[in-house]
């Protein structure tokens, strides 16, 4: 039992250290580099001079937003996959994305930026995250019971359906307002409204708090919808509210940051590797590795071939997917459900 | 300990067990047996509230099953199903999992005490040295064990176990039924299994409830269901039934078509 723990306490140390240490490098790296050792007498006294402002008003807001995001989509990607007892479910594949995408590219075309506020991004994304929400929760819920497999066929036919409207909107649309939506759909961590970073950041650790709540339902679920039951588990409860939990982390993060994809997929996978199954440890870790991983990738984004900038969804998927063979192949460990 | 009276429950494909009257007493170990759909899992889906019924009540220890809450009847009734266990967790994780219900409020960890009982439970199961493994590296028959000793870890008072020796080998099929009745007889634990092979359910049940289509057919000590006039009926097979000359149960020969002929000529 001791030793457990020991083990638990070690590996989140770990992360955490990770973490820190990828931020720290975030704040460092880029087009004018500061080296770390000034950084701290610049967080001290250096107010008002070049550096400061770099490290504060473009550097650390990326590197929050990072945080925040990564660890949302992770720990949906834990909620989600741990409920459907599968392990090829991750938060896009509920539609959700596919409606924040739909909801942006209608901000684009019909231009309510220039009529509302720069903020109407976000909203629009949100609400087209919303709706899809909602939509494949009322249309999975049969007299009280929410169908699983229903939430998954639904979500996946409801990706296509945004996603061909998208294409369609894609189609008619004039060439500046394109770039636009394809910038916007490929992901960005660029975010000037400081709110909108605080929002998303204690979204996302509001959210760890809220499923860790959850964490032996989660793994009395691992044994199956029937077996929760007979350990006691009020599952119907407990289905709803992972679902709305995951659907909202991932509405928000999107809604912001735009579709950075496979975070969410391959994080929980690889920490599972690592850690075990046990959502007591696998939803803190997957939250931290999610941010530190997102946090790399950004600075990747950015560096790689500045002053220009990647997609970070780019990066994710390159650098994610190639990880990911690698351990798999490394570590002959059967993943993910049953 | 358990009563079951008046019971219709069924599934929307029309599926029904009807008319489902019975009794289980406390420290009794009670069989479920009958052909296949004749209603056998339904019934213990019934008992383990996976199933509302239409119909008349289930009541455990004097209270409607549905009046409890969950919560509290999962710490009195314990389930071992077929569902093949979930493959992440090692042996011991697995186990302690049965302890969920008796977490307290806002508690993650396992407590010293949920250690030590779940230990208890895989040392009683036989289990205690496979603790570490992964539920992948572990046979057919040793995940049965392991499936008990979680259900055990609940610490219930009624232990419900669906066809428990399925596709096993003789050695772990009577490994698991002999652990059944030590549990039975020396902790007093109430059970109720469902199981395939009559001969089985001769050997180790105080008393067998045999369904067919959904109704009851016979309630009674295996001595008085298992009789062949009752099972030719409700298998429509040609058997004969023998005593075991160990135990003096009845046991069931079964009769192939070539012999049926030579049977008749003697």
């Amino acid at each position: 039992m001791r030793n457990k723990l020991i083990y638990w306490l070690i590996w989140i140390s770990v992360l955490g250290g990770i973490l820190l240490g990828i931020s720290i490098f975030s704040l460092s790296v880029g087009s004018a580099g500061i080296p770390v050792k000034k950084i701290i007498p610049l967080l001290l006294e250096g107010k008002g001079t070049t550096e400061y402002s770099i490290l504060f008003d473009i550097r650390l807001p990326r590197i929050i937003l990072g945080f925040a995001i990564g660890g949302a989509l992770s720990l949906a990607g834990v909620i989600l996959q741990g409920m459907f007892r599968n392990p090829l479910v991750e938060p896009y594949t509920l539609g959700i994305s596919g409606g924040a995408a739909l909801g942006a590219c209608l901000n684009i075309i019909l231009r309510l930026e220039r009529t509302l506020s720069i903020l109407s991004m976000p909203v629009c994304g949100f609400l087209g995250a919303v709706l899809v929400i909602l939509l494949v929760y009322s249309l999975s819920l049969k007299r009280g019971i929410l169908k699983i497999h229903g939430i998954l066929l639904t979500g996946v036919m409801i990706s296509f359906i945004s996603s061909s409207l998208i294409m369609l909107i894609m189609a008619t649309s004039r060439t500046e307002d394109l770039h636009g939506i394809v910038f916007w759909i490929m992901g960005s961590l660029e975010e000037p409204n400081w709110l909108l970073i605080k929002l998303m950041a204690s979204i996302s650790i509001l959210g760890l708090i809220v499923s860790y709540l959850f964490c032996l339902d989660l793994n009395a679920l691992s044994l199956g919808e029937e077996e929760a039951i007979h350990l006691g588990i009020d599952i119907e409860k407990v289905k709803k509210i992972l679902f709305l939990l995951a659907s909202l982390l991932t509405g928000f993060s999107v809604s912001i940051a735009g579709i950075i994809g496979f975070v969410g997929l391959v994080v929980p996978h690889f920490v599972r590797m690592f850690v075990g199954g046990d959502h007591k440890i696998l939803l803190v870790s997957s939250f931290l590795c999610g941010a530190g991983f997102l946090i790399f990738c950004d600075t990747l984004a950015r560096t790689i071939i500045a002053p220009m900038e990647l997609p970070v969804g780019v990066i994710t998927g390159i650098l994610g997917g190639s990880l990911f063979i690698y351990a798999l192949t490394k570590r002959q460990v059967l993943l993910g459900g049953r | 300990m358990l009563e079951i009276r008046n019971l219709t429950c069924g599934y929307e494909s029309g599926f029904l067990l009807q008319d489902i009257n019975f009794e289980v007493k406390h420290g009794e170990l009670f069989g479920i047996i009958g052909p296949n759909g004749s209603g056998k899992t339904t019934l213990l889906r019934a008992i383990t509230r996976l199933l509302r019924p239409k119909n008349g009540e289930i009541i455990f220890e004097g209270k409607d099953i549905w009046q409890i809450p969950l919560r509290e009847l999962s710490k009195k009734v314990a389930v071992v199903t077929q569902n093949p266990p979930a493959n992440f967790m090692s042996i011991e994780e697995f186990v302690l999992l049965g302890r969920i219900p008796h977490y307290r409020k806002f508690q993650f960890l396992e407590t010293r005490k949920d250690f030590e009982i779940s230990r208890r439970c895989m040392a009683l199961t036989n289990t205690i040295g496979l603790r570490d493994k992964s539920i992948n590296q572990i046979s057919g028959g040793e995940r049965q064990l392991v499936s008990i000793a979680r259900a055990l870890s609940q610490q219930p008072e009624l232990l419900l176990l669906d066809e428990p020796t399925a596709h096993l080998d003789i050695t772990h099929q009577i490994r698991i039924l002999d652990l059944i009745r030590r549990l039975n007889k020396e902790f007093g634990l109430t059970v109720i299994v469902v199981l395939h092979d009559l001969n089985l359910a001769s050997e180790y049940c105080d008393r067998l409830i045999l369904l067919n289509n959904g109704f009851i057919h016979k309630v009674g000590s295996p001595k008085e269901v298992l009789t062949y006039q009752i099972i030719e009926e409700v298998y429509k097979t040609v058997v004969v039934v023998g005593d075991n000359p160990i135990s003096s149960k009845p046991y069931i020969f079964l009769v192939s078509e070539e012999d049926k002929g030579r049977g008749k000529r003697l």
